[in-house]
């Protein structure tokens, strides 16, 4: 039985598939392009130094992030920053902490924030606009019923500016690291509903759908086994493309005071913000974590231009 | 068109009445409360409750719903809790800065960003495609607050081209008519109070103008990209025309379409860039206000302001599918 | 002399880091004033490559184009674009495939319309429209005033194909280039359009290039036929003989490929088999023997001229083996007169030489970078 179904399903996704994939699958395809990209190279360099660092970053930091070593140093000095000096690589922050050992200690709570976040968005919006895509698709009248309540209070989430909503989730909870991760990826929600949910209609309007159901291939099998896969990629491009709006929208929201308060958990969003009370002062400190949240979520927005490009054959120059 | 702005408003009413009850639900449910916001830490037990009582937020929350409903029917927001003066008043006296920065900021985005993403499609790999591409990838990463604040140390506070903070000179004599103050400006001749008020407005306008910026550039090149390989062009350069009309009529004009769509998605973005860009530059729109209404549970103002940014919404949705349709005769309406 | 003379045309596409592909290899034919030319080939064998380089519409970089293509005394490859866009429009001009895509479709058809009779012809206004109106009413759209107001979307296919046609004639070129002007029409559309540009081009005298793969579009129209194969021009003769006698064995089997009632109940179609990725380069033999029933050793000599038949008059073919009997007496049976030696085992051994040689040399051509370049530009 299941050979059978398995045997009818390779034959509807040959019948339209075998045109514009000959000589590879789809991915193998996308993934040769993507190697040749000098975007995707970059966004990968990045994107693997930013991961190690944040893994090893509080092994290899050279003094506690947490301990005011050079506390009466600042005070004394009055205001007066430490710049960058042997054994103080990066300086001294406003409170006599080594600035480089809060950089590569920050490391892991700012990848933790961007990745948690996206996950969460991902996994709720994919869910809702899995299960409105198949219903409108497949799912008769009552799907559509279905689809159109998930999809209006999808549109009432994205009626909001994302900030507002990140800002109202972030003052009901509280302010706790639990509480940004939240507040970004409700703000991501809408965007991965949204998407798969389109993606998912483009493929079920595809031949080889027609193709599978003129064969008897059940619904479910059809949207779990075919829509579902194909439908993916897009997908996937947004959730690289939104660990980086997720480190930026962190840091928007420690800007406004909402963000983790834990100071023995650096974070650059964090330090950032709190950088910018000093900024006439010493502008360099709130410089470090913010070349770090550009440079990542270059790396990460590099990388997700690059697999767009390489899953849209449209694009290709 | 009447037909179709009518038909948008009616599927507009189940949207914004299910948004309004979910949000006056959820709002009530933030910890706090605008009593203890509004008396501190001084307040006695008694005070606290005496304000609950004299704002009704001892009643059950769908009473407290049905009494807003009430309102809102003619026309009446509340008042604020926290400065006790009508939201629509504060709404309409604020409103006016942040949509002058919103729009100095689609202005400047609009006006670099489509002959930039033009002119680097057409050269594509040039130093100038290079430079426009990774430009715009990099103006997307920025923290826009962070961006403010470096243009405001480069040129206000060291090299003192541009003022650092707020709308205006103070002591500078304006004579406020619409509360745009530009525009003001130029109603009553006083050339000198709208200058001022542009230069102000430079700074925080480029700050917020980065992510449209860099989303139309990327939007346009691709775009004019598509459009340049199109069957139809290759028509009119076969008719011989000259490349000024090829350019303008056949080539722009069909690779705006997407941009036009773009400009209105940013709106919820610019809005949110504008609650930061205010609050780096202390320019008292209406971004600053509604973190001021958050920290302290004004229920009113929230609710009058979400249901306005979703009429904003829709509003703008509705300007860009006229827009459309007004530029591509395929979505014209019959 | 003839109104245009193409010699030995190439076409080479330069990508960075893929290797070059030649689409046209040395493409010579001539069109005389008047004269209706069919340039005829399956996809891919660089037909609308050829006509968009002598149109200049080929894109200025990764492209080498090599030869001359003389109008009229001038070398249009060769021509400034200013002076060539002098020429498009007014004296040369050209209708493509898809009626649909080929017009732009956020301007009205009159906008179009008459956009090329102001450049060329300086009309403008009332005038202009006026002109218009009279050119979409000769092109057999009924109704033409009201025309110029819609828009592409608002006609039927016939109708885009129709308005493009008058475009292209507006100002009575000497030369008309139609790009399979009706591969995306019904078959009702096609003999109209058909018949409408074989009117216009009598009454105003236009020499006609027409590029088709479809040889019953070349029965009905051409007075002459150059078929072409992966890039050269394989077999050029007038209209009868090459219907009469196809002596390539390309030809030949492209006669053989079309159903016919007048064959014997029974008898089964003779399709040329493979495709045109299967090919080797001009340089090492006949581009078309690994796909040939006759090909022999002698095929993979290289430098394969266009040669006068033996006892005709303009009747080249550019073939060791012609074929000489006509089509459905028997192609299978083997080449005639030429081939005496080889003969029938033809078909066997030799043939299979030829097709090893093709596949042990996938490096030299990359069929699937052939195939894509070509086809995105056919």
């Amino acid at each position: 039985m299941t050979t059978k179904t398995e045997k009818l399903d390779r034959l509807a996704e040959l019948t339209t598939r075998t045109e514009s994939t000959a000589g590879g699958s789809l991915w193998r395809e996308a993934l040769r392009r993507l190697r040749r990209s000098k975007m995707a190279l970059i966004g990968a360099v990045i994107m693997a130094v930013f991961v190690v660092v944040a893994i090893v970053g509080p092994w290899i930091a050279p003094y506690d992030p947490t301990d005011q070593t050079w506390r009466d140093e600042v005070l004394v000095n009055h205001a007066q920053f430490v710049g960058p000096r042997g054994g103080n690589w990066l300086g001294l922050d406003h409170l006599g902490r080594d600035e480089l050992s809060r950089m590569l200690v920050g490391t892991r709570q700012t990848l933790l924030v961007g990745v948690v976040s996206t996950l969460l968005g991902f996994a709720v919006g994919a869910l809702t606009g899995g299960i409105s895509g198949a219903a409108l698709a497949f799912g008769g009248r009552a799907g559509r019923r279905l689809d159109t309540v998930l999809m209006r209070l999808i549109d009432m989430m994205l009626a909001l500016p994302s900030l507002l909503l990140a800002v109202s989730v972030a003052a009901i909870m509280g302010q706790s690291l639990t509480t940004v991760m939240i507040a970004v990826g409700v703000v991501q929600i809408p965007v991965f509903a949204r998407l798969l949910r389109g993606s998912m209609l483009a493929q079920a309007g595809a031949d080889y759908v027609l193709a599978a159901r003129s064969l008897g291939v059940r619904r479910r099998r059809i949207v779990l086994a075919h829509v579902l896969p194909n439908s993916l990629g897009p997908v996937i491009v947004q959730a690289t493309l939104a660990l980086a709006t997720a480190i930026i929208e962190a840091a928007a929201l420690s800007y406004l005071g909402l963000g983790n308060p834990d100071a023995s958990q650096p974070e650059w969003g964090v330090m950032l913000a709190q950088a910018q009370r000093f900024f006439d002062a010493a502008p360099m400190m709130a410089v470090y974590p913010a070349v770090g949240i550009i440079v990542t979520s270059l790396g990460f927005t590099l990388l997700g231009e690059a697999m767009r490009e390489a899953l849209d054959p449209k694009l290709r120059s | 068109m009447l037909r179709l702005i009518i038909r948008r408003l009616l599927q507009l009413i189940p949207t914004l009445l299910g948004l309004s009850v979910l949000l006056f639900l959820w709002l009530h449910q933030l910890p706090g409360g605008p009593a203890s916001a509004l008396l501190g830490e001084r307040g006695t037990e008694a005070d606290r409750r005496q304000i609950e009582e004299s704002l009704g937020l001892n009643d059950p929350v769908w009473v407290q719903y049905g009494r807003w409903m009430q309102r809102l029917v003619h026309l009446d927001l509340g008042d604020s809790v926290r400065t006790g003066r009508p939201v629509w008043e504060e709404f309409t006296q604020r409103f006016p800065a942040t949509v002058e920065l919103a729009l100095s900021a689609i202005l400047i985005a609009v006006v670099v960003g489509i002959p930039l993403g033009y002119f680097a499609a057409r050269r594509r790999g040039s130093w100038l495609d290079v430079t426009a591409v990774s430009g715009s990838l990099i103006g997307i990463c920025i923290p826009v607050f962070f961006l403010g604040f470096i243009l405001r140390a480069i040129f206000a506070v060291n090299l003192g081209w541009l003022p650092s903070f707020g709308r205006q000179t103070t002591g500078i004599n304006a004579t406020e008519v619409t509360g745009f103050y530009v525009l003001d400006g130029l109603l009553t001749g006083e050339w000198d109070a709208s200058w001022d008020a542009v230069e102000h407005l430079i700074l925080p306008g480029v700050a917020l103008a980065s992510i449209p910026l860099a989303v139309i550039v990327r939007i346009t090149r691709a775009s004019v990209l598509e459009v340049l390989g199109e069957d139809y062009v290759r028509t009119a350069e076969s008719k011989g025309l000259q490349r000024r009309v090829v350019r303008s009529r056949h080539v722009l004009r069909n690779a705006l379409l997407p941009v036009v769509t773009t400009v209105g998605l940013l709106t919820g973005s610019l809005l949110s860039g504008a609650v930061l860009t205010e609050s780096v530059f202390a320019f008292g729109g209406i971004g600053s206000f509604i973190k001021e209404a958050i920290d302290n549970r004004d229920y009113p103002v929230l609710m009058g302001f979400i249901l306005f940014i979703a009429l904003l919404y829709v509003a703008i949705n509705l300007l860009v599918d006229l827009a459309y349709s007004l530029i591509d005769p395929r979505v014209r309406v019959n | 002399m003839p109104l245009l003379s193409v010699d030995e045309l190439t076409v080479t596409f330069t990508g960075h880091g893929a290797p070059d592909v030649a689409a046209v290899c040395g493409v010579s034919f001539q069109v005389d004033e008047s004269q209706v030319v069919g340039l005829v080939g399956e996809s891919g064998c660089g037909k609308s490559v050829t006509s968009l380089a002598l149109m200049g519409l080929l894109p200025q970089r990764g492209v080498r184009i090599g030869g001359r293509a003389e109008f009229d005394g001038t070398d249009l490859l060769r021509l400034r674009q200013a002076r060539l866009r002098d020429l498009r429009g007014s004296q040369l001009a050209m209708i493509f495939q898809d009626p649909l895509s080929s017009l732009n479709p956020v301007v009205p058809i009159g906008v179009q319309v008459t956009e090329i009779l102001s450049r060329h012809r300086g009309l403008r206004g009332s005038a202009a429209r006026k002109e218009a109106a009279e050119l979409l009413d000769r092109v057999g759209i009924p109704d033409p005033t009201r025309r110029l107001k819609e828009y592409p979307h608002q006609l039927s296919g016939g109708m885009r194909q129709r308005a493009l046609i008058a475009m292209a004639v507006a100002c009575a070129p000497r030369l008309l280039i139609a790009d399979e002007p009706t591969t995306a029409l019904d078959v009702t559309i096609q003999a109209q359009i058909l018949e409408l540009l074989k009117e216009l081009v009598d009454q105003q005298g236009t020499a006609l290039l027409m590029i088709t793969h479809d040889l019953g579009v070349v029965a009905g129209l051409c007075d002459r036929v150059n078929v072409l194969y992966a890039g050269k021009v394989v077999e050029a003769a007038d209209r009868r003989p090459l219907f009469a006698e196809a002596a390539h064995p390309y030809a030949h089997g492209l006669l053989g490929s079309i159903p016919r009632l007048d064959a014997p109940r029974g008898e089964r179609l003779r399709p040329i088999r493979g495709s045109i990725n299967d090919r080797i380069d001009w340089g090492d033999g006949c581009a078309f023997a690994p796909r040939c029933d006759f090909s022999t050793e002698e095929c993979l000599d290289g430098g394969l001229p266009l040669t006068l038949l033996p006892g005709r008059e303009a009747h080249r073919v550019r073939c060791v083996h012609p074929v000489a009997a006509a089509p459905g007496d028997g192609a299978g049976d083997g080449p005639g007169n030429a081939g005496n030696g080889p003969g029938n085992t033809a078909g066997n051994d030799p043939g299979n030489t030829a097709e090893n040689t093709a596949e042990g040399s996938p490096g030299e051509n990359p069929e699937g970078d052939a195939a894509e370049t070509t086809e995105a530009t056919s």
